[in-house]
């Protein structure tokens, strides 16, 4: 039997890939933009809706970065409008492990899953660093070792503070009195180096039992975690190949801890680019990574990556011929770009030398490489084949523009994956997230 | 002429009196359900209510003086976070000020602040809070994050006797200046979208918030734009003199609970003499004053119901109740409407019934009456208020600069 696709609606972020440029590009922030992404993915039947986090504007050499989109909403908040006006999609937001507490962010997940009738997700993440931390109470507090131990716990914490309440425990029985059944909500104790919790929960058991856990580090630590925890990995390998190592070496690990090959899945991050022919699309797509990464963004990276005002440089130039600046870091927000530089450096020289790329050409290589370029028919195919041939269970799909970003995808790609018999023709009314994904509501394991 | 006020509604659980769950007319079984709020707000939005107020606290037993409270069985236990059903609620409502109650000592000011910035962006400018200051030992142990705070409420009932509850203002304080900065931290026009120059924004337009505090710091901006109302409208209940003026210091709005009239005017010379202290003239202090409602279609009726609820639970309240007709209710505001609040916050005794009295009798008697202020279609919840759109701090700078 055929296995079905999974697909989860990236909300555009604050990377250069969504571009701001382009006449047709609508606000970020106003919450129409939100309700018509929203109702477009539903229209869509995507799994689930996903939005990442904000928790400090970038900077770049000690100034906010002013070339990408910026400002976004907080993520609870918009989950919970948007749960208003969907009916069926999941909603699913990135929230940190390491500037919340569980007993506040579990009430909240639950919240959510109530006002949505079990739509509800957690894309857990683990940032720990200082500059992040400079807007919160403990700042900087939690070495970058222990932030995946903090995770866990923090995830496992969550879990029996969702199951603590009987499913069965509101009475509310007029006659005799009773609201609460007799030992109707668990006491949850834990305490450890990080956590010292004696908490009675107040949130009532949630209709998914317990929300949507996504996870989306790619270490060691990270695909322990998700093995443990997740029910979705939100991964990166998108190349063919590479993804089924991945899929093979994740899903390997499940069996050891009780759990089924389908009670994880896995979602990568795919861009797509449409034309009527392969030749169109091509074409698009350079026009795309042309708009996404424009010459002042290509010199930005760089200077990201070596740590130095590159602003003399030539973007349409080759790679500078100059060693990085080992010194306090001058770009903050960004997702490690300056980490081991020099062993970066120099796998950034071998691309750049071998397909003979400017440095223009080489960022947009590493940044506007859109996954899926083709007829719509083209690219139908190749999800299905990533799927059918257990490479992913699905995608993350991204648009380059907000919020009409996958206007197209909804148009034109989806009515052929249902054509091919392996995506939903319509919702399952009343399905939760995990019902809609095909992950068990397994019963928490206390 | 008549003195015109301001109607808002309090909303927790089945209502305000501890047995109303077990009325006829409640739906207990639905308290944590969306069907649930969106009815009760829609119900009060449609009525033309300036704003509804969500309970919450970060307990199971909720913010209460019962000793018991850890144990009982026979009251309302599990809600949900009043920020989130907010949030839910904005795009299901139109004209209502949305204002859920928040704790300062445990959530992180930055999340608070961010979350009301897109409750305002979701409602489209109708985003308030009302905050408390304090925690209690449970919420302490259910965070597990820090031991200082409160014991409980002073033997005396005041709250400047006990040096922890006024440090619980002193940092309920420093979160609301958070909030307000952070509101701040965007200018209006910061996002420029200038193609020609490849710029997104004005860097020179967002700020960072730089605040440092007794409690907490906060070194960025916010991460959310600029809101429809710059800031969001900050309420706070207020019972006492540390509590007057705190609202005096942060807040547009400071709900009080007037014995009767007569008090009612007294508590306003009080708050006003804070007021003078402490803010400009420009930014005036709406007062409302509280009443528990309990509304039938006979006074006999009305006493016949709050005697059933009272042998069942008995209430203990810091507001004055008020039991009969919606005429009987109509006359106490009218009454406090000429002492000079400038609205009446009812917290309904069962919910929905209740509400629904107040949405389809004592509303209407009052419009005849002329004693409510009519929707006159402001834009946002502060203008509808009377209060000014807060210019950012730093914009402000610039033009003195």
């Amino acid at each position: 039997m055929s296995r079905r696709i999974h697909l989860a609606a990236h909300f555009p972020g604050v990377n250069n890939t969504t571009v701001w440029t382009d006449p047709t590009a609508g606000s970020q922030i106003d919450f129409s933009s939100f309700e018509y992404f929203a109702r477009n993915a539903e229209r869509g039947l995507f799994d689930y809706l996903f939005l990442a986090e904000g928790l400090r504007l970038r900077e770049h050499r000690g100034r906010i970065h002013d070339l990408d989109v910026l400002g976004r909403p907080n993520t609870l908040a918009i989950l919970a409008a948007l749960a208003g006006v969907t009916e069926n999609i999941g909603l699913v937001g990135t929230l940190s492990t390491t500037f919340n507490e569980p007993y506040e962010l579990a009430r909240q997940l639950a919240t959510l899953d109530h006002l949505s009738n079990g739509r509800a997700g957690w894309n857990a993440v683990t940032s720990s660093d200082a500059f992040h931390g400079a807007n919160f109470r403990r700042g900087g507090f939690l070495d970058h070792g222990d932030r995946y131990r903090r995770a866990a716990e923090f995830a496992e914490l969550s879990k029996r503070l969702w199951s603590s309440w009987r499913e069965d425990a509101i009475i509310a029985d007029a006659e005799t009195g009773e609201f609460l059944r007799r030992d109707a909500v668990e006491q949850v104790v834990h305490t450890s180096d990080l956590f010292d919790i004696d908490a009675r929960f107040d949130v009532p058991r949630s209709p998914q039992n317990r929300p949507l856990i996504v996870q989306a580090g790619d270490s060691a630590d990270g695909r322990d975690f998700a093995t443990a925890h997740a029910d979705v990995i939100f991964s990166l390998h998108t190349e063919f190949e590479d993804a089924q190592d991945f899929y093979r070496d994740v899903k390997g690990r499940l069996a050891a801890v009780g759990r089924q090959e389908d009670d994880l899945k896995i979602l990568p991050a795919a861009s797509f680019v449409l034309g009527d022919t392969l030749e169109e699309a091509r074409e698009r797509s350079r026009e795309i990574a042309l708009a996404q990464v424009r010459p002042e963004t290509a010199i930005t990276y760089l200077e990201q990556v070596w740590n130095r005002d590159f602003s003399g440089y030539d973007p349409d130039g080759p790679l500078p011929d100059v060693d990085p600046d080992t010194g306090p870091e001058s770009a903050q927000g960004f997702a490690n770009r300056h980490a081991a530089v020099r062993s970066r450096i120099a796998k950034l020289r071998e691309v750049a030398e071998t397909e003979k790329l400017s440095i223009r050409d080489l960022i947009i290589r590493l940044t506007a490489n859109h996954t899926f370029v083709g007829t719509p028919g083209q690219v139908a195919a190749d999800i299905d084949r990533y799927v059918q041939e257990r490479a992913t269970d699905g995608f993350t799909v991204v648009g380059h523009l907000t919020p009409h970003g996958l206007d197209e995808f909804t148009d034109r790609v989806i009515p052929l994956l249902q054509e091919r018999g392996t995506y939903r023709e319509s919702y399952e009314e009343g399905a939760t997230l995990r019902e809609t994904l095909g992950v068990a509501g397994e019963p928490v394991a206390v | 002429m008549t003195e015109k006020v301001h109607i808002a509604v309090a909303l927790d659980g089945a209502g305000w009196h501890p047995a109303a769950w077990r009325e006829p007319t409640a739906r207990p079984t639905e308290l944590t359900t969306p069907g649930y709020w969106r009815d009760l707000v829609r119900a009060a939005d449609d009525a033309g209510l300036v704003l509804a107020t969500i309970e919450d606290a970060l307990t199971l037993e909720g913010r209460t003086t019962e000793s018991d409270a850890g144990i009982r069985r026979d009251r309302v236990r599990g809600r949900l976070d009043a920020l989130l059903v907010a949030s839910f609620l904005a795009p299901l409502t139109r004209r209502i000020g949305l204002v859920p109650t928040l704790t300062t000592t445990h959530p992180e000011p930055f999340h608070l602040a961010t979350g009301l910035q897109t409750l305002d962006h979701a409602s489209l400018g109708r985003a308030g809070a009302r905050i408390v200051a304090g925690s209690s030992p449970q919420e302490r142990a259910n965070f597990g994050r820090r031991s200082d705070g409160p014991a409980g409420f002073p033997a005396s009932g005041g709250v400047e006797d006990d040096p922890a509850w006024e440090a619980a203002f002193r940092e309920a304080g420093e979160v609301v200046e958070a909030i307000r900065v952070l509101a701040d931290s965007w200018e209006d026009d910061a996002i420029i979208r200038d193609v020609e120059s490849g710029r997104f924004l004005d860097r020179e337009r967002v700020h960072n918030a730089d605040f440092e505090g007794e409690f907490f710091s906060i070194t960025g901006a916010s991460i959310v734009p600029r809101s429809p109302q710059g800031q969001p409208l900050i309420t706070a209940l207020a019972h006492q003199s540390i509590p007057y003026r705190f609202a005096a210091e942060h807040a547009d709005v400071v709900f009080i609970t007037p014995r009767d009239a007569e008090d009612a005017a007294a508590i306003i010379v009080e708050v006003a003499r804070a007021a003078a202290e402490v803010r400009e003239e420009s930014e005036p202090l709406r007062v409302f004053a509280d009443l528990l409602v309990l509304i039938e279609d006979t006074t006999q009726q009305a006493h016949a119901t709050w005697n059933r609820l009272e042998e069942r639970a008995q209430i203990s309240t810091d507001a004055r109740v008020v039991i009969g007709t919606a005429e009987t209710v109509a006359d106490e505001i009218r009454a406090l409407a000429a002492a000079g609040v400038d609205g009446i916050r009812l917290r309904p005794a069962r919910l929905p019934a209740d509400l629904v009295a107040i949405t389809e009798q004592l509303v209407p008697l009052l419009e005849a009456a002329g004693v409510l202020h009519q929707d006159d279609g402001a834009p946002t919840l502060r203008q509808r208020l009377g209060l000014p759109r807060r210019v950012s701090r730093f914009a402000a700078q610039e033009v003195f600069a």
